[in-house]
């Protein structure tokens, strides 16, 4: 039985072994070309949100801002289905101008004429989620040049990096560097599409969707709305549609944990007080009968001239 | 259960003599975690992992049951409902990730107590039947939670039920036709998701049920111990109530402590982003990763990339099984008399590497398939099979372990009696009493 | 317990005080941290967000015509409009409140200067049936308001109980009229 089993072992290992070696002599005749994509994409920028660490919390001027640029900017493309009007009360909007948004929202919700029973479609109500621009993913590709604009609920928790991902990749287009288009030509931005480093192979089908200072109108009282701010601002947004729980989350969390502590403290104290009540308590801990410990006691012994 | 000095159960209150005399259910439990089970005195802190282990089944059943309520098993609704829990269900946030993290900190825990059992030697006669039941608890503990992850039905769980799914389509002739089967179709669709919800509610009952049976076989010869000694007698074992259920509480306070951290502050640290795509059976993610608690065996599948006799899926898939497998035989393979990895020199150093071994096997599991982690994840691979086919039989023949003590008390209460207070911890504190 | 005589005594058994009050104080910790996870495990039953959203519904109520009524929906359950005609009103107002299980009059029941909009829940206060009585030729039992065929209830004009095993009215949503022809309830 065991030298079956040492037998199925060994041909393990030996074919294992064979791939290595079938591999490495493979990378070393012909190493894996280099590709654009390895040596031009960024990892995301630095952002730092009012929602970030332990004890983050929404800056709800902020939301606002970030609402109003996916509001005026986003949403000509971009569905946010996850997301319901009622839920901007979350972003500080009272009941009346949550009404007010979801009655002036450019695209309706679809329904049924009551009396013909024919498709139609209604005023948004502040109990429906966010109705999406196209109807459905086949309209939207046939309006978008065959590229499919994803829906942005939860854009930050379904992307490595994030809220600074979304900010990077709305700030970081710009013209394709020489130095790529001269070590790899064939990679070449196709017509259509557009450079931007931080997207993974680095050619996005979006257009720059904010492009100059002032695209979208601040209230009074906001910082300038630079190109910079509107994609901080619009980041932060998608984290909130991500996880609008976030600031409950964290308060809970604290209040569990600042439990816990206590918990484990105090059932720590009791656990001592048990191990001390106990008479017999010499061989608690294993020290003494670890291997070094046990030489060490007989080479005590010996050095006193007692028996080991 | 075990030990002639157990402590026979001895109702105070009048109800409990009444219980017990129709339906002995306090004498079972008294038998099995209060002072009625005798259990080594020495046992350290790895050995409540056991005991975690369990708390966090109740975790996943509780919470699990919690989240069927709102949970719809349809591919058009799956994703929505999840996040519906996430965002309107009162407090379902928190019961999601608990659900999600508490996936991860139960293998956490599992892969501690396994690991202990291969240093300390618990696989070892008498012990044989409760190292192959945790075994079998594992490989179910596998099954549940990858049904588990293609519930939301996300981009990872899609691509992850026709991965693994497509494991079987390796074997040649039946493979294909046991795919479908499985599947109920050609790709994973709704039939697929109806019956992993199916499974993935009913499997944890089936492990609380074999975790009953391994305790129950861990109740005939009693816990083993870091030395490995046998129990000689009364001297040297407390009962398991208050001294462990004491050591066992603060410890599983502590660790809870830890959960709630990845919980509430770092919820999505463990899990992958692409899971918050729906899924979309026309596009793969660019790198498919299963969760972490499957990277060394999914290392151990893409390591191998030759066509040898046998083409290199195929290889792959048998390896797969076959590394879970082959620690069936273990109690077999290491025939060293001595139980803990303290008296084994040689062993103990083996035993190190393979913790290495298979954390190098876990990292390049999850990193991408670059000719780098595939050819460090095969010389790891052919350790892993090496070390418990080849080396362990070897080490166990050859080496030379060092003395153990007569009885897990008797040497150190010999040690006392000559030599008073020196040395080491426990002979000072025991001389300050 | 302690007194002056015992206070040697007592300070030794204030160690172990000591020590029986940490381990009562460690369980009870985890007496009340079992409480604290039982209570989410409860919450999660109670309506979503969502749910609570819907808790308002805008009806149009320019096509019913006197004498007929319309089912609606709020909160999922169905909402009876119904435009009584002067005689329906009539006949509710000559109704002693002596002869009522549940007193109320028709004002009671309806807005100031709308007596005509009568406006209920379409639940049967028995056990949870929709009543008859809303639809063209449907049963309106004895009363000539709304006949509940599960267990035999049966209602008047101004939809209070009259006879059968209901022990309330048709519940009276809160409703206001946002302008002559539009009604939202809730």
């Amino acid at each position: 039985m065991r030298y079956i089993l040492g037998l199925v072992g060994a041909v393990f290992s030996v074919v294992l072994l064979i791939s290595f070696f079938s591999n490495v002599s493979t990378y070393w005749s012909s190493p894996p070309p280099k590709t654009a994509e390895e040596e031009f994409h960024l990892h995301p920028k630095h952002l730092s949100l009012a929602s970030d660490g332990p004890l983050g919390k929404f800056d709800k001027q902020q939301l606002q801002r970030g609402f109003q640029v996916y509001k005026e900017v986003c949403s000509a493309c971009h569905s946010l289905s996850q997301v319901a009007f009622h839920n901007l009360e979350g972003l500080g909007y009272t009941e009346a101008e949550i009404k007010a948004i979801a009655n002036q929202w450019p695209t309706e919700v679809p329904s049924v004429n009551p009396e013909t029973g024919e498709p139609a479609t209604r005023k948004a109500l502040p109990s429906d989620r966010f109705p999406a621009p196209y109807a459905n993913d086949t309209a939207a590709r046939a309006a978008n040049n065959n590229a499919l604009p994803p829906d942005l609920s939860l854009m930050t928790k379904a992307r490595h990096g994030g809220a600074a991902y979304v900010y990077s990749l709305l700030t970081g287009y710009r013209n394709q560097p020489a130095e790529l288009l001269k070590e790899f030509p064939a990679a070449k931005t196709p017509q259509g599409l557009h450079y931007n480093p931080y997207f993974a192979n680095l050619n996005l089908a979006m257009p720059p969707p904010l492009t100059s200072e002032g695209q979208v109108v601040y209230a009074p009282g906001n910082p300038k709305p630079t190109v910079d701010q509107m994609a901080k601002d619009v980041a932060a947004f998608l984290v909130w549609t991500a996880e609008p729980n976030l600031p409950n989350r964290h308060a809970t969390g604290i209040a569990v944990a600042v439990f816990l502590l206590f918990a484990t403290v105090l059932a720590r104290l009791a656990f001592l007080n048990i191990r001390n009540q106990k008479k017999a308590t010499l061989v608690r801990e294993t020290g003494v009968l670890e291997p070094e410990n046990q030489a060490k006691s007989k080479r005590a012994k010996r050095k006193a001239g007692i028996d080991g | 259960m075990s030990f002639a000095w157990a402590k026979p159960y001895e109702p105070k209150a009048p109800l409990m003599r009444w219980l017990d005399e129709r339906l002995p259910l306090p004498r079972l439990v008294y038998g099995a975690v209060g002072g009625g089970y005798p259990v080594p005195r020495n046992l350290n802190y790895w050995w409540n992992f056991g005991i975690l282990a369990g708390l966090f089944l109740t975790i996943q059943i509780v919470t699990g049951i919690v989240l069927a309520m709102w949970y719809y098993a349809s591919v058009d609704g799956a994703f929505n409902s999840v996040e519906h829990i996430m965002r309107d269900v009162n407090g379902g946030w928190a019961l999601r990730y608990i659900h999600m993290n508490g996936a991860s900190f139960f293998f956490i825990v599992t892969y501690i107590h396994i690991f202990r059992g291969l240093y300390y030697g618990s696989y070892k006669a008498p012990r044989e039947l409760v190292w192959m039941l945790g075994l079998v608890i594992y490989l179910l503990m596998m099954a549940t939670a990858f049904m588990g992850y293609v519930l939301p039905w996300g981009q990872m769980s899609y691509w992850g039920a026709q991965v693994i799914t497509g494991f079987f389509s390796a074997f040649p002739l039946v493979g294909e036709p046991i795919r479908v089967w499985l599947l109920g179709g050609f790709a994973p669709d709704q039939a697929a998701l109806t019956r992993f919800f199916s499974l993935h509610y009913l499997l944890p009952f089936v492990i609380a049920a074999v975790v009953i049976l391994h305790i129950w076989a861990l109740h005939i010869p009693g816990s083993s111990n870091p030395t490995g000694v046998d129990v000689k007698d009364e001297k040297d074992t407390l009962p398991f109530h208050p001294y462990y259920t004491a050591k066992d509480g603060w410890f599983a306070a502590g660790f809870l402590l830890v959960f709630s951290l990845f919980v509430y502050f770092l919820p999505n640290y463990l899990g992958h982003p692409d899971n918050y795509i729906p899924a979309n059976p026309l596009a793969t993610p660019a790198h498919i990763v299963p969760e972490w608690y499957f990277w060394p065996f999914y290392a151990i599948l893409r390591a191998f990339t030759v066509d040898f006799i046998l083409p290199a899926k195929l290889w792959g898939v048998l390896a797969m099984f076959s590394s879970i497998l082959i620690l069936f035989f273990l109690p077999w393979l290491d025939k060293s008399p001595v139980r803990s990895g303290n008296y084994r020199p040689v062993f103990k150093r083996f035993f190190w590497l393979l913790v290495i071994d298979v954390l190098i096997l876990g990292y390049c599991g999850g990193a991408p398939a670059t000719p780098l982690y595939v050819g460090l994840s095969q010389l790891a691979a052919a350790y892993y099979f090496a070390h418990f086919l080849i080396i362990l039989p070897l080490v166990s023949a050859f080496e030379r372990p060092l003395p153990l003590p007569d009885s897990i008390t008797s040497a150190v209460l010999h040690h006392e009696t000559e030599q008073g207070p020196a040395g080491t911890l426990a002979t000072g504190r025991a001389a300050a009493e | 317990m302690a007194t002056l005589e015992q206070s040697a005594q007592a300070e030794t058994e204030g160690g172990v005080r000591r020590r029986d009050f940490l381990n009562v104080a460690a369980v009870s910790f985890a007496g009340v941290g079992a409480v604290a996870v039982a209570i989410p495990l409860i919450n999660q039953m109670n309506p979503p967000a969502d749910v609570l959203a819907l808790a308002s519904t805008e009806v149009d109520i320019s096509k019913i015509a006197s004498g007929q009524a319309i089912k609606t929906v709020w909160r999922k359950q169905p909402v009876f409009i119904r435009n009584l005609t002067p005689a329906e009103i009539q006949a509710a107002n000559a109704v002693p409140m002596s002869e009522l299980r549940d007193p109320e009059s028709l004002a009671q029941r309806t807005k100031p200067g709308k007596a005509n909009w009568l406006i209920t829940l379409g639940v049967c206060t028995h056990l949870g049936c929709v009543p008859l009585g809303v639809g063209e030729g449907e049963n309106r039992g004895p009363f000539g308001g709304y006949f509940c065929p599960c267990h035999g209830s049966a209602y008047d004009t101004a939809a209070r109980i009259r006879q059968g095993p209901a022990p309330k009215n048709l519940m009276v949503p809160n409703y206001e009229f946002v302008s002559d022809t539009t009604v939202r309830i809730g």
